[in-house]
This record gives structure tokens, C-alpha cells and sequence, in this order.
């Protein structure tokens, strides 16, 4: 390693006499090291211009040429779904009302209550109802924490509804959008289906009675129910039905809360992440958030091109 | 925009007509009311919330969005008739002057609102979590029925629905349809016009359907949530939910006002379910027949007006004369498009309204017999 340029210095200046004692050499040293941990520190002063957050941010967000804010979204991970560019419209929260980015926003804050939930929940008809009196009573902000998940699913529904009622009013599922619509329709039916699972699981009076009306229907589909159109005739009885498999018994019990938890923690969370990556893909390729186009003529309306 | 949005001369005595009409319901509605303790505790059970919250927000969205197709349709209806501005015009509302940028960097012009909008939901969600706590009964106990027992609200139009069709319409067939149908909708909505920017003047027929079938779910909800006491009887608002009511309701089916009853048909009982089943898929097939031709005649027509309502003979010109425009989208459309449209429009949107006229005002249960199903 080689010596820092000032001690080398020193030791020129004092021609190597050997008979310098001990304690001063490392005291030398020491003032040394000390001056040029002071030099160094001066460049830790603006983060910014660190080796460690330059590894993280490759971007620096006090620049505002347009290269720089494009790679600010370009680089991002979490913002890259977006365009560089959008049109100056699409800001206004008249076009959109941010329906849809809401409806994502609670999505996280839904996972992000729910997992913590988790931690003090088990899905057996035992404890689950004491878990919910344990949280709600003993666990620091565990009442909080309830309500919030509630809260957010419920506004959640509210929210998918009216993101839906827009794209209808803009008209916005038309060509090339059709399919991606399709995505969302299926979004918004697992949505319903997230929060009904959901509501099974404080396994009180409430929930006991909601899920016992809405399973009680199943009994009734056609040809997969023992009380549905011709479901008899194809030998259905309440213990080979489709409400059975939904409740893995013929009774709304530990079968059914357990997997209601499941579907409700795992399986629909999964088959929704997957369908939402599919609705914010096409939005970007079919050309980014909903911004206003320009109006078309009644005159100017041609026979749609038939492929 | 206020330069293009040009008040009608008569559209101030309207709205004091309207706030009339509309304090004179609030005020019988106030008269009316027996029980108001009923009503808080219907309001403001937690779960209830939302749908209390919804009857706010969709009325606001829905002027929300009206408020710019008219903007959009005034601006329509400027340029159509001055074609050489409609050459040049950029063709939005919004005012938009020669130089600005077209597009806007996302960092931070977009970025900076989610994130608004995200600490905004935060917020809402914090305060409405620390005022309000999410229900909790008594631990499930299938040996006491709660009375009424209802589902999530979100769900309770479909409870609704089961007043007025057999389960496996209600729960399963039904909520198919619906999925299916709003699947549908934009392969036959075959109107070019209209992609990506509020208009009604050109999307009336297709708005107006999708508003229609928003609007009876949110509405079934409704009557669910504040209308349905216990043992699912209906009790007007501001009545008390009585445990004890008892409703004398006279069920019937169709085929027994007609006359096809076992009295009658003594000599041939045999021969009772074949009639009753034939004269049931007769009913059926002409309602999707009628129906069908019910939305054919309506997807003509042109703007309706109020005034129609008061003036008989400007609503029978209006219900005969097809409006040129509409019969250039039909012309649009092919025939599965059109014949999909029908099959959806007259099983959900039209066959929920009719069955729950005939059950409230008729009291009719079904309208077909058959050995397998009632419908």
C-alpha cells in the first residue's frame, strides 16, 4: 500500500532519524489520519455523490433536462410500466378521477394490512373468533389495523365500480382496447370475490350467516347443484355438489373457513396479481392512461375495417 | 368552456321547477316518517357505509361525466357546422394554445398526483378506520338465524334478486349473464365514434344501457340494504323493522290468474304440466320476442326530451320518426353483434325490471312451470 503523500513528507522533512521515539511516530500518524479522514469526509457531505447511492439511483432527480426525467421513469422498476411522455390532458383529474390507480393503491394497502393481519390470525374454527378479540383488544394498533383492511376492501369495490363507469363514458374499451376491458371485467368479479372470502373469516354471527345465503345458492346452480335444473337427475346430492367442493363439507365449518382463508390470503391473490400485470401491460401498449382524444365528427364516422 | 356552454332561455325556470318538485318529495318523505331512530341505525351501521357513500358518488360522477359530454358534444356540434374549423381546431375542451407541449414529462407531472392521490387515500382511510370500527357479533352460530341475515352489501343486489327469481337465476344464471354480457360489450358496441373522450350525442344508445344496468344494480343494493327488514319484508323508509309483521301476500303464478288450474282442468290432470310448461315457454318466447322488438324501436330513436312528458304529441312524433344517426350505427352493426346485443339486453336489462313489477305490483311468482325449473 502506498503512504499517504503528507506522511511521506514528514518523514523527508525529518530524515529518517530512526531515533524519534515511539509514541511520537503514532502521534504523527495519527494527526495525519485525522486530517485525511477530515479531507474524505467532505465528500460524503451531498450524498448524492456517493459510490453507494450512486449504485442505487442512477438518476438525479435535481435535473430537469428532458433526458434525465425520461430515464427517471425509464430506469425505475417500479415507475417503467409508465411512458416517458404522456399527453398534457391526461393530468387533468377531471378525464380519469384516478379510478384506477386508486383501486391498485388500496390493492397494496389491502396486502400490506392483510399479511400483517396474518401474523395473528389462525384459520380454525377455535380460536379464529378470539384472534379477532385478541387483536382488537390486546394487540398495539391491532384495532387499527382491522379496521383499516375492512375500510380499504370495502372502498375498493367502490372504487372498481366507478373506475369501470368512466371507461364506459369515455367509451375507452373501444378498439384496440376490447380485450384488455375483458381483463378488467374479470378483475372486478375476483374483487367481489376477495372481499366476500374475506368475510367468512372473523367467523362471527355476520359472516357465518353471509357466506351460509351466498353458498346456499350454489345448491341451486344448473346440472353442478342438488337443488339446480336437472342437478338431481345427474345424481347431485348436498355431499357431491358444487357448494360442497366450495365448502369442503355440506355445513359452513372448519373446512369452509380454511378455505376460505386460503382463497382468500393465496389463491385469488395470486390469480388476480397475474390478471392486474395483464390490464396494466395492455394499457401501456395499447397506447397509456386514458387521455382525452381528440373529438370525432358524426360526419366523419366510417364503416369499421373488418379484418 | 363557460364560452361554449350556452345556458338555454328556459334552463333557469327548469331548475327552480326541479327544486321545487324535489322539496316537495323531501317533504312528504319528512312527513311520512314514522321511526327515525330506524333510519340512523340503518344509515349508519359501519357496513353500510359504503353503499351511503355510493349514493353520493354516483350521482356526482355521473354529473362528472356529463358535464363534460355536453361540453364535448357543444364543441361537436360547433365544428359540424363550421367545417373549416374543423380543419384547424385541436378539437378538445380544454383550452390549448399554439407553442404548449403536447405531451407532458410523467416525472413529475403524473408521478406527483399518484402520489397525491395515494398519501390522500392514506389519509381517508386512517380517519375513517379511527372514527369507525369494522362489525363484529357474536362467534358464528348456525343454531341462531340472524334476521334480516344479509350478505355484503356489495352483494345484496343479488340477494334482491332472489325475491323476484329462483336461486339459480338469481345466484347463478343471472351473475353469468352479467359477467358474460359486460364482457360482450365492447365487440357490440360496433359505433366507431365516441373511442376515448366523454360524448353522449354520439354514444347515447350504448351510455344509456350500460347507465340503465349500472343504475337497477345500484338501485337493487339500495332496496336491499335500507328497504329489506327482517325476515326480507318491505318496509318503506322511516317504518319500523317489526319483528312481528306478517305480510298477507297472495303468490300466484301466471298460468293460475289465466286459469290453468287443477279446478279446471279436472278431467285431464295428466294433461296439466304440458299446458302449464307450454303456455310458460309461450309467455317466455314472446317477452324475448316483444323485447326484442322493444330495443330494436329504441335504439332509432333520437335525444329524448322532458318536454316529451308533457307534450303527447311532440312524444309521438319523437316515438315515430327513426333518427338518421342511430340508423347509421345500426347500419354499423353486423348480425351476431346486434343479435348478441338483443340476447343480453332483454334477459338482464329488460327481464329484472319486468319480474320485479310483476312480483311487487302483481304478486306473480313465476311466469313458467315446469317439472325441472320455475322461471
Amino acid at each position: 500500500m502506498d503512504e499517504p503523500k503528507d506522511q511521506k513528507e514528514t518523514k523527508q522533512l525529518t530524515g529518517e532519524k530512526a531515533t524519534v521515539g515511539l509514541v511520537e511516530r503514532a502521534k504523527d500518524s495519527a494527526v495525519a489520519l485525522k486530517d485525511r479522514a477530515l479531507e474524505e469526509a467532505k465528500d460524503y457531505k451531498d450524498p448524492q455523490q456517493t459510490q453507494v447511492w450512486k449504485s442505487i439511483f442512477r438518476v438525479s432527480h435535481e435535473r430537469h433536462d428532458p433526458r434525465n426525467r425520461s430515464l427517471a421513469i425509464l430506469s425505475n422498476v417500479f415507475l417503467h410500466l409508465h411512458p416517458a411522455k404522456i399527453n398534457r390532458d391526461a393530468v387533468r383529474y377531471q378525464y380519469t378521477w384516478g379510478m384506477g390507480g386508486i383501486t391498485f393503491y388500496l390493492f397494496i394497502v389491502l396486502t400490506f394490512t392483510g399479511v400483517l393481519l396474518m401474523f395473528y390470525y389462525h384459520p380454525t374454527k377455535i380460536i379464529a373468533f378470539k384472534d379477532i378479540l385478541y387483536l382488537e383488544h390486546d394487540v398495539p394498533f391491532g384495532k387499527l389495523l382491522r379496521n383499516m383492511h375492512r375500510w380499504a376492501a370495502h372502498l375498493m369495490v367502490i372504487t372498481t365500480w366507478l373506475h369501470m363507469f368512466r371507461v364506459v363514458l369515455t367509451g375507452s374499451y373501444k378498439r384496440p382496447r376490447e380485450f384488455n376491458w375483458c381483463v378488467g371485467v374479470v378483475l372486478l368479479v375476483l374483487t367481489l370475490l376477495l372481499s366476500f372470502t374475506g368475510y367468512l373469516l372473523p367467523d362471527d354471527q355476520l359472516g357465518f350467516w353471509a357466506v351460509t345465503v351466498g353458498t346456499n345458492m350454489a345448491r341451486a346452480t344448473p346440472l353442478l347443484g342438488n337443488e339446480g335444473p336437472f342437478g338431481p337427475q345427474l345424481g347431485l346430492t348436498p355431499y357431491n355438489d358444487v357448494r360442497f367442493g366450495l365448502l369442503g363439507g355440506s355445513i359452513v365449518d372448519s373446512n369452509a373457513l380454511l378455505r376460505a382463508y386460503i382463497w382468500h390470503c393465496i389463491g385469488i391473490p395470486l390469480v388476480a396479481s397475474i390478471f392486474m400485470a395483464v390490464h396494466f401491460w395492455r394499457i401501456r401498449k395499447d397506447g397509456g392512461i386514458s387521455g382525452p382524444a381528440p373529438v370525432m365528427l358524426d360526419s366523419e364516422m366510417k364503416v369499421a375495417k373488418k379484418k | 368552456m363557460s364560452a361554449i356552454v350556452q345556458p338555454r332561455s328556459n334552463s333557469r325556470r327548469n331548475k327552480l321547477i326541479g327544486l321545487v318538485v324535489v322539496l316537495i318529495l323531501l317533504g312528504l318523505f319528512v312527513y311520512s316518517v314514522q321511526d327515525w331512530h330506524q333510519i340512523w341505525k340503518i344509515v349508519s351501521a359501519p357496513d353500510n357505509v359504503p353503499i351511503v357513500a355510493m349514493l353520493f358518488l354516483v350521482p356526482f360522477f355521473t354529473w362528472l361525466g356529463i358535464k363534460q359530454a355536453k361540453a364535448n358534444d357543444n364543441l361537436i356540434g360547433e365544428l359540424e357546422t363550421d367545417p373549416k374549423l374543423a380543419k384547424t381546431h385541436h378539437r378538445k375542451v380544454e383550452p390549448w394554445r399554439p407553442g404548449w407541449a403536447k405531451e407532458l414529462h410523467v416525472w413529475p407531472y403524473l408521478v406527483r398526483i399518484e402520489f397525491l392521490a395515494a398519501v390522500i387515500v392514506t389519509v381517508v382511510l386512517y380517519v375513517w378506520s379511527i372514527t369507525l370500527n369494522a362489525p363484529l357479533e357474536e362467534p358464528a352460530n348456525p343454531n341462531l338465524t340472524m334476521n334480516p341475515s344479509k350478505a355484503p352489501w356489495y352483494f345484496l343486489g343479488l340477494q334482491e334478486m332472489l325475491v323476484y327469481f329462483d336461486p339459480w337465476i338469481a345466484g347463478v344464471v343471472m351473475p353469468s349473464i352479467i359477467m358474460v354480457g359486460l364482457m360482450v360489450f365492447p365487440y357490440v358496441d360496433s359505433n366507431p365514434l365516441g373511442n376515448g373522450y366523454y360524448t353522449l350525442r354520439q354514444r347515447r344508445f350504448a351510455v344509456n344501457m350500460f347507465s340503465w344496468g349500472f343504475l337497477m344494480w345500484i338501485l337493487l343494493i339500495v332496496i336491499g340494504t335500507f328497504i329489506r327488514g327482517p325476515g326480507w319484508i318491505w318496509f318503506w323508509p322511516g317504518q319500523t323493522w317489526d319483528h312481528n309483521t306478517v305480510v298477507f301476500d297472495r303468490n300466484r303464478d301466471l298460468h293460475e290468474i289465466l286459469g290453468i288450474t287443477p279446478e279446471n282442468f279436472a278431467n285431464h290432470l295428466s294433461l296439466l304440466p304440458w299446458v302449464r310448461g307450454i303456455f310458460g315457454l309461450i309467455i317466455v318466447s314472446g317477452f324475448f320476442i316483444l323485447g326484442g322488438l322493444f330495443f330494436h324501436w329504441l335504439m332509432k330513436r333520437g335525444p329524448f326530451r322532458f318536454s316529451y312528458l308533457v307534450f303527447p304529441k311532440r312524444f309521438l312524433e319523437w316515438a315515430r320518426t327513426p333518427d338518421p344517426f342511430e340508423l347509421k350505427l345500426l347500419a354499423n352493426t353486423s348480425i351476431l353483434q346486434y343479435m348478441t346485443f338483443q340476447f343480453f339486453a332483454v334477459s338482464v336489462l329488460l327481464a329484472m325490471p319486468v319480474k320485479l313489477f310483476l312480483r311487487l305490483v302483481f304478486t306473480i311468482k313465476y311466469v313458467w312451470v315446469t317439472p325441472w325449473f320455475n322461471v
